[in-house]
């Protein structure tokens, strides 16, 4: 079988598309939909907007280090505390970052952490109450250099 | 890793049923599982998986972490004290060892 000049490019840029659409799943980052899934599953729900406030700078230079700083609205007693938090990065190879787990004793519910970012992404934070209600916020990270390394 | 070292700053005294703000930082490398090493493989993951504060023996604050969390991890929270005591914390590598520390607190 002979190619002509024609078939030849068209034979190795299919190979080279092949090749490139082989080689992404190893980089696979997680997608909002995975996030969002892993938020209904801890939330057992659409969690609603409010009493949550998640604090993230808007334009992160260093995505090894972005300070990130959760609260939720809460009289924190026995019979109505926050449970616990999750924050969620829907860009990274993993969607999760951290769970806060809270008690009576914490008084307020309020915590703060520095974490990786891999690329510019949303970074979720939802809360679980003691009466089994969530809320979360989301905002919106810009990261000019990424955080998980070559 | 035996050179993790902690460090916490708990304020020195408090009045009762005071919230004071606990900040805590403890060295680590926080080793990711996602990088690549000089000769092209993986560096297996290690990281502190595992954060708690109990006061008096009771719960305070706790978290699980996961490889999205900085080297260094610094956290930072709050406790409620209503009475004087000591603080304790412990943090689980997930080469199974746990690095803990000891604060205590006066309260007027």
């Amino acid at each position: 079988m002979k190619f002509t000049r024609r078939e030849t490019f068209a034979v190795a840029a299919g190979f080279v598309a092949f090749g490139v659409a082989g080689l992404r799943p190893t980089t696979a980052s997680a997608t909002e939909e995975d996030a969002m899934k892993a938020v209904m599953e801890f939330a057992g729900g659409e969690p609603q907007a409010g009493r949550i406030s998640l604090t993230a700078p808007e334009i992160a230079e260093n995505g090894n280090t972005v300070p990130v700083t959760v609260s939720v609205e809460s009289p924190m007693t026995d019979a109505d505390h926050v449970q616990s938090v999750v924050l969620y990065a829907d860009g990274n190879p993993n969607p999760f970052v951290i769970t806060f787990n809270f008690t009576p004793m914490s008084g307020e519910a309020t915590a703060t952490t520095r974490i990786r970012l891999a690329k510019t992404q949303n970074v979720i934070a939802v809360a679980k109450m003691s009466d089994g209600s969530s809320f979360m916020d989301k905002k919106q990270v810009k990261v000019t250099i990424g955080g998980c390394g070559g | 890793m035996a050179s993790a070292k902690p460090r916490v700053k708990v304020p020195k005294s408090a009045s009762a049923g005071e919230v004071i703000t606990i900040k805590t930082l403890i060295s680590h490398t926080m080793e990711s599982g996602q990088r690549k090493g000089s000769d092209g493989n993986v560096i297996p993951r290690q990281i502190i998986n595992k954060f708690s504060c109990e006061f008096n023996g009771q719960p305070v604050f706790s978290c699980d972490i996961e490889p999205a969390v900085s080297a260094n991890p610094y956290l930072e929270f709050t406790a409620k004290v209503n009475e004087g005591g000591t603080f304790k914390f412990t943090w689980v590598d997930d080469d199974g060892s746990v690095y803990t520390d000891e604060q205590n607190i006066d309260v007027k």
